[in-house]
């Protein structure tokens, strides 16, 4: 561990005296490796035949960094870095406790299993527009994201993240995709420069950005000032999470790029926001979060029930699919509300099942889309005639999602039940279960209308679609391969659960209890 | 001198909402423009005016003299200004894409991704 410069060093004392330990600089690989390779991607971007492959290695590598990541944090506790010499809190710190490490770790896996679909869709034009830099961009603003241990590097990442979604969501320029950028893109600056605000409010009433440092800091700041910052923090972030009162954007979105990027989208960037909540309202600032706790309970309840109830209406798969990402995020805002161990446990375990399961959601909307050539689930029918391989997915999907036993959202409701029953929160109780109702009816209205039913709806729905294809060769592969690498995550977490429920459990005792995360940033800073 | 810069990032965020409030693709871009720049102002404010002294740390000491400004919200501020413009500037061309596009620069009228007459849900099961 590095230590303050010594006396005869010609260093002010603000300055680490040897390097970061190599061991340290973990922290920082995942981000590192996605940015360089997104530079390489662009140089290379007349190599269009290596572009795949190289995004694909580069993805794989940071997959492997994250995963090294997580064994050593839930070997030793959270490992912080800190940029530049300076002794935190000046230098820009890096700290990841379990919940970033097993979020970084889910991301890298997810984004790998789309870069196997990815050529599905890809034209020359797209290659060399750079489809693969900006996922690989998108990559490290995401990871920058659940990896930093500061407030406006926070937001730093959220813009790099921002940037790389407008580029991919445009891609193809379709008027379709044109429309849906316009929405996207105004109401996620406006959430941006509002969580900008925020942190400037937080800069001015503590006079630090470091997330460690503002824990203390926090505790002596004038509550109602700190309240109106949380108050603001909630609105940037709510709408980057696409919860209740705040996700006009996400449907009228999420279904217009191609589905690979709808993949990406769907799984990790309302992710980020919930994340950002919970970092903020358990370590940086949590006698905000006491008072602003039943905002927070009724966005999730809120979140909870209107989501399932969009799904049931929506005439467009992927639309649909999209309505289960909110419902996934009010289940993890519930956590958050509850803010107990078992709460907070059964929110990070669900993240993790929520990001692959919408992944794989979209995947499998992307495959039906193709063999239907249409987006509209009244004329889609008889997929399963066609295709039982996709069709068996995705009825393993529609329990994943339900949270039927075996897979994980089932054991992340249970924890989220526990904490909910051991706060004697009711309502919260009550909207877990009416949403778990709400959404197996949504979903299996969905297998049943695209998969079941033989032809399109109406008269003679049981004559067979007359649209229909099977998959050709390169989609069963290409396509039924990726939808694969998801489908074994989730059935191998499903039915061994105990590594990543104890992976929750770390986590939450981390948020509760921040001593072991502040520690590790300030370690290096010499006691007086 | 807080107190004025106060009233006038209070106006900057009064013209911006007016101006996001408006349907239109070209006003709304310019809400986000007047709203950045509120913000960095905000951010110059909060970070108390607190002297004119350059923040250069004098030969062998190791802090910077009494009442010198404060070069964090600078950095801050001019992260803020480059993510500022880069936005700004997609979202410009993106504005003359979907102008040439959809005919329209009016949001109210952009219905391609969420059609005007929406479809009953599927009524059947």
């Amino acid at each position: 561990m590095a230590t303050a410069a010594p006396a005869d060093m010609d260093l002010p004392p603000h300055f680490i005296g040897a390097m970061t330990d190599a061991a340290d600089w973990l922290v920082v690989v995942p981000v590192a490796l996605a940015l360089a390779g997104a530079g390489l991607l662009v140089m290379l971007r007349g190599r269009v035949g290596l572009q795949a492959w190289l995004a694909a290695l580069v993805t794989f590598a940071i997959a492997v960094s994250n995963g090294f990541l997580l064994a050593r944090v839930l070997a030793e506790g959270p490992v912080a870095m800190t940029m530049g010499r300076w002794l935190p809190p000046f230098g820009i710190t890096f700290a990841v406790d379990a919940l970033g490490a097993v979020f970084a770790l889910t991301t890298s896996l997810v984004m790998l299993a789309v870069m196997i679909y990815a050529p599905l869709e890809l034209d020359f034009r797209k290659r060399t527009f750079g489809f693969y830099p900006l996922m690989l961009l998108l990559l490290c603003g995401v990871s920058g994201a659940f990896l930093t241990g500061d407030l406006f590097n926070l937001y730093v990442w959220f813009e790099v993240m921002l940037i790389a979604s407008f580029g991919l969501l445009v891609m193809g320029g379709a008027p379709i995709q044109l429309d849906a950028a316009i929405k996207y893109g105004f109401l996620n600056i406006l959430a941006t420069t509002i969580f900008l605000i925020a942190t400037a409010y937080t800069y001015g009433l503590t006079g630090t950005l470091n997330m460690a440092d503002l824990l203390t800091a926090t505790a002596e700041a004038p509550l109602p000032a700190l309240v109106t910052a949380g108050a603001l923090f909630i609105v940037a972030f709510g709408v980057k999470a696409a919860a209740f009162p705040g996700n006009a954007w996400l449907p009228a979105s999420y279904h217009a790029p191609m589905v690979a990027v709808s993949a990406v989208f769907g799984a990790l960037l309302t992710k980020v926001g919930v994340y950002a909540l919970i970092r903020l309202f358990m370590h940086v600032m949590p006698s905000a979060g006491d008072v602003l706790n039943p905002a927070i309970a009724a966005v999730a309840v809120l979140t909870l029930i209107t989501a399932p109830l969009g799904a049931i209406a929506a005439t467009n798969l992927r639309r649909a699919v999209g309505f289960f990402v909110i419902g996934g995020v009010g289940m993890i805002l519930a956590g958050l509300a509850l803010g107990n161990q078992q709460g907070l446990a059964g929110a990070a375990v669900y993240a993790v099942h929520s990001m692959l399961a919408m992944a794989a959601l979209y995947l499998a909307a992307g495959l039906v889309e193709r063999m239907t050539g249409t987006t509209d689930t009244r004329r889609m029918g008889g997929v399963y005639a066609q295709s039982p391989l996709l069709s068996a997915a995705f009825i393993l999907l529609v329990f994943a999602v339900s949270g039927l036993p075996p897979f994980l959202s089932l054991w992340s409701k249970i924890l989220l039940l526990q904490g909910g029953v051991s706060a004697g929160d009711w309502i919260v109780v009550a909207a877990i279960l009416l949403n778990a109702i709400l959404t197996i009816i949504a979903a299996s209205r969905l297998w049943a209308h695209v998969f079941w039913r033989s032809g399109h709806e109406g008269e003679g729905s049981e004559r067979p679609n007359p649209d229909i294809r099977p998959l050709d060769r390169n989609e069963s592969r290409v396509g039924l391969g990726a939808l694969a690498v998801l489908m074994v995550l989730i059935m191998a977490l499903g039915l061994f659960p105990d590594a990543l429920i104890a992976a929750g459990q770390t986590a939450a005792a981390d948020l509760l209890d921040p001593q072991r995360y502040v520690g590790a940033v300030f370690a290096e800073v010499p006691q007086p | 001198m807080e107190t004025a810069l106060s009233v006038l990032v209070a106006l900057f965020f009064a013209a911006a909402v007016y101006l996001l409030l408006s349907r239109s693709v070209i006003r709304m871009l310019l809400g986000m423009v007047v709203l950045g720049n509120g913000v960095n102002l905000l951010i110059f404010t909060l970070g108390r005016i607190s002297g004119s002294t350059p923040p250069i740390v004098p030969w062998n000491a190791s802090a910077p003299l009494e009442g010198a400004a404060n070069p964090l919200p600078q950095a801050l501020i001019l992260t803020a200004i480059v993510i500022g413009f880069a936005l700004f500037a997609f979202m410009l061309v993106l504005a003359y894409r979907a102008y040439k596009a959809l005919g329209t620069d009016d949001t109210g009228a952009m219905r391609v991704a969420e059609p005007e007459q929406s479809p009953r849900p599927p009524l059947s099961y």
